[in-house]
C-alpha cells in the first residue's frame, strides 16, 4: 500500500513513445461511452458455453496440434504432452544410481517428513505437520519462500460471505475447469476455504477490511459472487512472508535447507518413498535425507516455457517435482492444458511477460483493441479471455504493436479510478503501480498493453484428496499436483489450494507416520529400471532431468510467442 | 524473459558495465539481472521472482562520475553506462523466535523482541536505500510512538530485502521489526471477520453437507446446466444490497 507519506523510487523514465501516445487517443476517444455503460449496468455479453469452446478450438495454444507429441515411456506412455513435459519426463537421471550405493547406508540427515520445495504448499504442510508432533526438514531449491506463491498477486478465494456458498464456489469451478475437475478435490477446496482463511488471519495475515472488520472481497474471471480475499495486489507476497516467519519461530522442529534441490527421490525395500538426494547449489555435493514420508511441493513448469511463451512464473519453476515423482511411477493428470494469463506485459520490455493481476480486471479495467473498441468481457475464463486476445491480434489485426515488436491489447486500466474513485489504482495495485511507475508510465492514466503469458499448470501429479499418491509414502500439494482445476484454474483458487492440500498433507502425513512404516534399505532402483525403459523403448537423448535451472545464458533465443 | 534477441529489442546500442569490476557490453535496455545474463552470468543466488516482489536480487551500485552508493533490485533496474555494480547474495540479520499468540500488540512486545528499534537515529539512510521507496524510517518512528497500524500499513509493500538493514549506521534490523509489527496488526488490531467466523461454525455444523452432496450426485448434463443458470453478483459499485434470487443454496439466519 503506497501511502502519500511514501517517496517514489528513482525513475528511469521511458514512458510510452510517440507513437503508442498516438495510439492511446482512439482508447480514451471511447472511454467516457464505455464509462456510461457501465454506469448504466450494460456490460459487454459473456461468451455462452458453445461461444466459448469455438474460440478456445481456434485459438488457444494447447488446442492446436502443434508443439506436442506422444509420451514414450512410464505410467502416461502413450499420452500426447507439449514436447517440453515429454523432453522433461524422456530424460535420464542428473545421478548415476550405481554410484550411490554406499551413500545410501548412511544417510546425511534423518527425519519425519522431508517436504520438497519451499513455496506456500510446502509451508503449510510444514506448519500443520510440526503441530502434529513431526519433526520436518525443508529442503528448497532458491531461497526460502522463492516461490510462485510469493508472486500471486489477486486474491485467494473462500465463499464466506451470506449470498455465497461453498455449493457457487463448486460450480464456478468446474466449469472453469470445464468439467474434467476431480470432484472430490473440488469438495475439500470449496469447503476447506473459509477455515484456511481464519487460520491465516490467526497467523497475522494483513486481508483488506473494512473498518468493521468485514472483507473486502472482489470477483475474477467465471466466479458468480465475489470471493476474492486480498491484500494490496501482493496477497502471496503477504501470505508467504508471514508464512515464513512463523516456521522460523519453530527451528527445532523444522529445519530449512535452502539451495538444495531434490535430484531423485529415494524408495525402500517396501515400495514407499523414504527420502531424497539432494543437490548443494552451491557446494556442488550431494546428500542423503531419509524420511519417513515425502511431500512433493516443487511448484509447476512455467520456466519451461510451454509452447514457446513467455512466463509469469518464479525462476525455479522447472518442473523439478514432475520428473522425480514420475520416475517413481506416480501418473499425471489433466496435462493437457496449460493455463496461459490473459494478461502478461508487453511494454515497457523490461516487464515482458510479467503477470498483471487479474485484480485489474475484477476493479473495472476492460479489454479494448487498437480501434479503441472492447471486444470481450473483461471477466471471461483465463483460457477463454486469453483466447480472444489471440483471436484480435491475429484474425481481426486488432494488435497494437510495441516498439520491440511483441504485441498485444490494450488494458484500459484508467477505467478503474474513473470508476471506484480517484487514487483506487495506487491503494489496490500499489506494487503495479510502482512496476510501470518506474519505468514512466501511470497506469491510472495511461493504459498497458498486453498478451496472454504463461502462468500455471493446470494438472499435475495424481492425487487423492488427503494429497496422497498412489506411492506409498509419497504425498504432494501444491502447483505440482493435478485434478483440482481440472483443464484450467480460476483465479484465486491455487493460492487456496496450496493451503487446503497442504494443510490436509501435513495432517494425513502424521497419520501415515503413526501407523508405522517397515522399510528401512534406501534404494535408486526406480531410477534404474526408468533408465532401462528409456533405453528400451529407444529414446535416445543426452537430456537430463529435473533441469533445476533454466538456461538464459548462451543460448539463441526463441522470439515470443513461436510463431505457428 | 527469456534470452538475448527477445530481450534486447530491435539493435539496442550497447553500453560498458562493470560487473564487480569486470567489464562488458551489454544491450542499453537490459535490466541488472537480463545484463548479467547477457553477459555470461548464470543466477544461483540473487535472482527469484524476476517481477520485483521476492526481494532476492538486491543489487548495489555507482553512477560513472557520481559519488552516492545507489541500491535497486536487479530486475527492476535498467543498466546505464560506466554502472559499477555487485549484486548482494545475502543479508545477515537476526529474525527473533517468538509465539505470536502470547505477544500483546503494544510497543512493549516490540521493543523486547527487538531492543536494538530503540537505537535509531532518525538520519534516514534506510528510505534513501529502499528500492521499493517505502520510507523506512517513518515506520520505525510509527513503532516507536507505539503505532503499530502505522508502522504495518507504511511497511506492507516490503519485500524483505534487508538493503535498509545493511544501511543502517545504527545497526536495526528494521525489515524484522515491520514483519513483526504487521503480524501483530493482521492478528490483533485489525478487528475479526465476524461473517467469516460464522461461515466456519456453519461448516463445522455442517449446514453446507447436504448442499455438497446433492451438487456431487448430479450427472455432468445437469451440472452444466447449473453451471449456465447461476446467477452473478454485480460488483459492490455497481449494486451493494445485491441479494440472489435463488437461496436454496445459501445458509441464511
Amino acid at each position: 500500500m503506497l501511502t502519500k507519506e511514501s517517496k517514489m523510487v528513482e525513475g528511469q523514465a521511458i514512458g510510452y513513445p510517440p507513437e503508442l501516445k498516438k495510439l492511446i487517443r482512439a482508447v480514451e476517444q471511447t472511454r467516457p461511452e464505455r464509462l456510461a455503460r457501465i454506469k448504466a449496468n450494460q456490460h459487454f455479453p459473456r461468451l455462452t458455453r458453445e461461444e466459448g469452446e469455438k474460440v478456445l478450438k481456434s485459438y488457444h495454444p494447447d488446442y492446436r496440434p502443434g508443439g506436442r507429441r506422444r509420451l514414450k515411456v512410464g505410467v502416461n506412455k502413450g499420452e500426447i504432452l507439449a514436447d517440453e513435459v515429454a523432453d522433461l519426463l524422456e530424460s535420464y537421471s542428473r545421478i548415476d544410481p550405481d554410484a550411490f550405493d554406499n551413500r545410501l547406508k548412511k544417510p546425511d540427515y534423518e527425519t519425519d517428513v522431508l517436504i520438497l520445495g519451499g513455496g506456500g504448499a510446502g509451508a503449510v504442510a510444514a506448519l500443520f505437520a510440526r503441530q502434529n508432533g513431526l519433526r520436518v526438514v525443508i529442503a528448497t531449491k532458491l531461497r526460502h519462500g522463492d516461490s510462485n506463491t510469493i508472486m500471486a498477486e489477486g486474491g485467494i478465494q473462500a465463499a464466506d460471505r451470506p449470498a455465497d456458498s461453498p455449493y457457487y464456489h463448486y460450480l464456478d469451478t468446474m466449469g472453469g475447469g470445464h468439467f474434467t475437475n476431480n470432484p472430490r478435490l473440488v469438495k475439500a477446496l470449496t469447503m476447506d476455504a473459509p477455515l484456511i482463511i481464519q487460520w491465516l488471519e490467526g497467523l497475522g495475515v494483513m486481508f483488506d477490511k473494512d473498518n468493521a472488520g468485514n472483507m473486502i472481497e472482489l470477483k475474477g474471471g467465471g466466479i458468480c459472487r465475489r470471493r476474492m480475499h486480498s491484500s494490496a495486489d501482493m496477497i502471496g507476497a503477504e501470505i508467504m512472508r508471514v508464512q515464513r516467519d512463523e516456521i522460523r519461530n519453530h527451528p527445532e522442529e523444522i529445519q530449512v535447507l535452502e539451495f538444495s534441490p531434490a535430484v531423485e527421490l529415494l524408495i525402500d525395500e517396501t515400495k514407499a518413498v523414504s527420502g531424497a538426494v539432494l543437490y548443494n547449489l552451491e557446494t556442488r555435493e550431494y546428500s542423503i535425507v531419509k524420511a519417513k514420508a515425502v511431500i512433493m511441493a516443487t511448484g509447476g513448469f512455467g520456466r519451461l516455457h510451454i509452447q514457446g511463451f513467455p512466463t509469469t512464473n518464479h525462476y525455479g519453476a522447472t518442473g523439478d517435482g514432475l520428473a522425480l515423482a514420475y520416475r517413481a511411477g506416480v501418473p499425471l493428470v489433466n496435462m493437457r492444458y496449460a493455463q496461459y494469463h490473459p494478461t502478461g506485459t508487453v511494454f515497457p520490455e523490461q516487464n515482458f511477460g510479467l503477470l498483471i493481476t487479474e485484480k485489474v480486471r475484477t476493479l473495472g479495467a476492460q479489454f479494448i483493441n487498437a480501434r479503441g473498441r472492447e471486444f470481450a468481457h473483461p471477466l471471461e475464463p483465463r483460457d477463454i479471455a486469453s483466447s480472444c486476445i489471440i483471436r484480435e491480434c491475429a484474425e481481426k489485426s486488432g494488435g497494437v504493436t510495441a516498439p520491440t515488436s511483441h504485441y498485444g491489447v490494450w488494458l484500459d486500466t484508467p477505467m478503474i479510478d474513473l470508476l471506484r474513485g480517484k487514487g483506487t489504482v495506487e491503494k489496490e495495485l500499489s506494487a503495479k503501480y510502482l512496476q510501470f511507475k518506474r519505468y514512466g508510465i501511470d497506469i491510472s492514466i495511461e493504459p498497458i498493453i498486453v498478451y496472454p503469458t504463461l502462468h500455471y499448470q493446470n494438472g499435475g501429479l495424481e492425487i487423492d484428496e488427503w494429497g496422497a499418491t498412489r506411492i506409498s509414502g509419497l504425498f504432494a500439494a501444491g502447483e505440482v499436483t493435478g485434478g483440482i482445476h481440472g483443464d484450467n484454474r480460476l483465479m484465486g483458487n491455487s493460492l487456496l489450494d496450496i493451503h487446503v492440500f497442504g494443510r490436509r498433507v501435513g495432517v494425513k502425513v502424521s497419520e501415515f507416520i503413526k501407523a508405522g512404516k517397515k522399510g528401512n534399505r534406501l534404494s535408486l532402483g526406480h531410477v534404474r529400471s526408468y533408465h532401462d525403459s528409456l533405453i528400451k523403448t529407444g529414446v535416445k537423448t543426452k537430456r537430463v532431468a529435473p533441469i533445476l535451472l533454466p538456461d538464459y545464458v548462451h543460448r539463441s533465443a526463441p522470439v515470443y510467442p513461436r510463431k505457428s | 524473459m527469456a534470452g538475448k534477441k527477445q530481450a534486447t529489442g530491435n539493435g539496442a546500442k550497447m553500453i560498458p558495465i562493470y560487473i564487480m569490476g569486470k567489464k562488458y557490453e551489454v544491450p542499453e535496455t537490459l535490466t541488472i539481472l537480463t545484463a548479467m545474463e547477457y553477459a555470461g552470468y548464470r543466477h544461483i543466488r540473487g535472482c527469484g521472482c524476476r517481477g520485483g516482489i521476492c526481494g532476492a536480487c538486491a543489487t548495489v551500485y555507482r553512477l560513472s562520475g557520481e559519488y552516492g552508493l545507489k541500491f535497486g533490485l536487479a530486475c527492476q533496474t535498467v543498466v546505464a553506462p560506466d554502472m559499477y555494480l555487485a549484486q548482494i547474495p545475502f543479508v545477515p540479520a537476526n529474525k527473533a523466535i517468538y509465539d505470536i499468540e502470547k505477544l500483546t500488540p503494544d510497543i512493549n512486545s516490540i521493543g523486547r523482541v527487538y531492543p536494538d528499534l530503540y537505537r535509531c537515529l532518525a538520519c534516514n539512510t534506510c528510505s534513501k536505500a529502499c528500492p521499493m521507496g517505502i520510507s523506512v524510517m517513518d515506520y520505525v518512528q510509527a513503532l516507536l510512538k507505539g503505532d503499530i497500524a502505522g508502522c504495518a500499513r507504511l511497511s506492507h509493500s516490503c519485500t524483505m530485502c534487508g538493503i535498509c538493514a545493511l544501511r543502517c549506521p545504527a545497526e536495526l534490523q528494521q525489515f524484522h521489526m515491520a514483519m513483526l509489527a504487521r503480524r501483530l496488526y493482521g492478528r490483533y488490531l485489525q478487528p475479526r471477520a465476524r461473517h467469516l467466523e460464522k461461515r466456519v461454525k456453519q461448516i463445522k455444523e455442517g449446514k453446507f453437507d447436504p448442499m455438497m452432496d446433492e451438487i456431487m450426485s448430479l450427472n455432468n448434463h445437469e451440472l452444466k446446466q447449473r453451471y449456465a443458470r447461476r446467477e452473478w453478483e454485480p460488483e459492490s459499485y455497481e449494486n451493494p444490497d445485491w441479494r440472489p434470487e435463488e437461496t436454496k443454496y445459501l445458509v441464511l439466519d
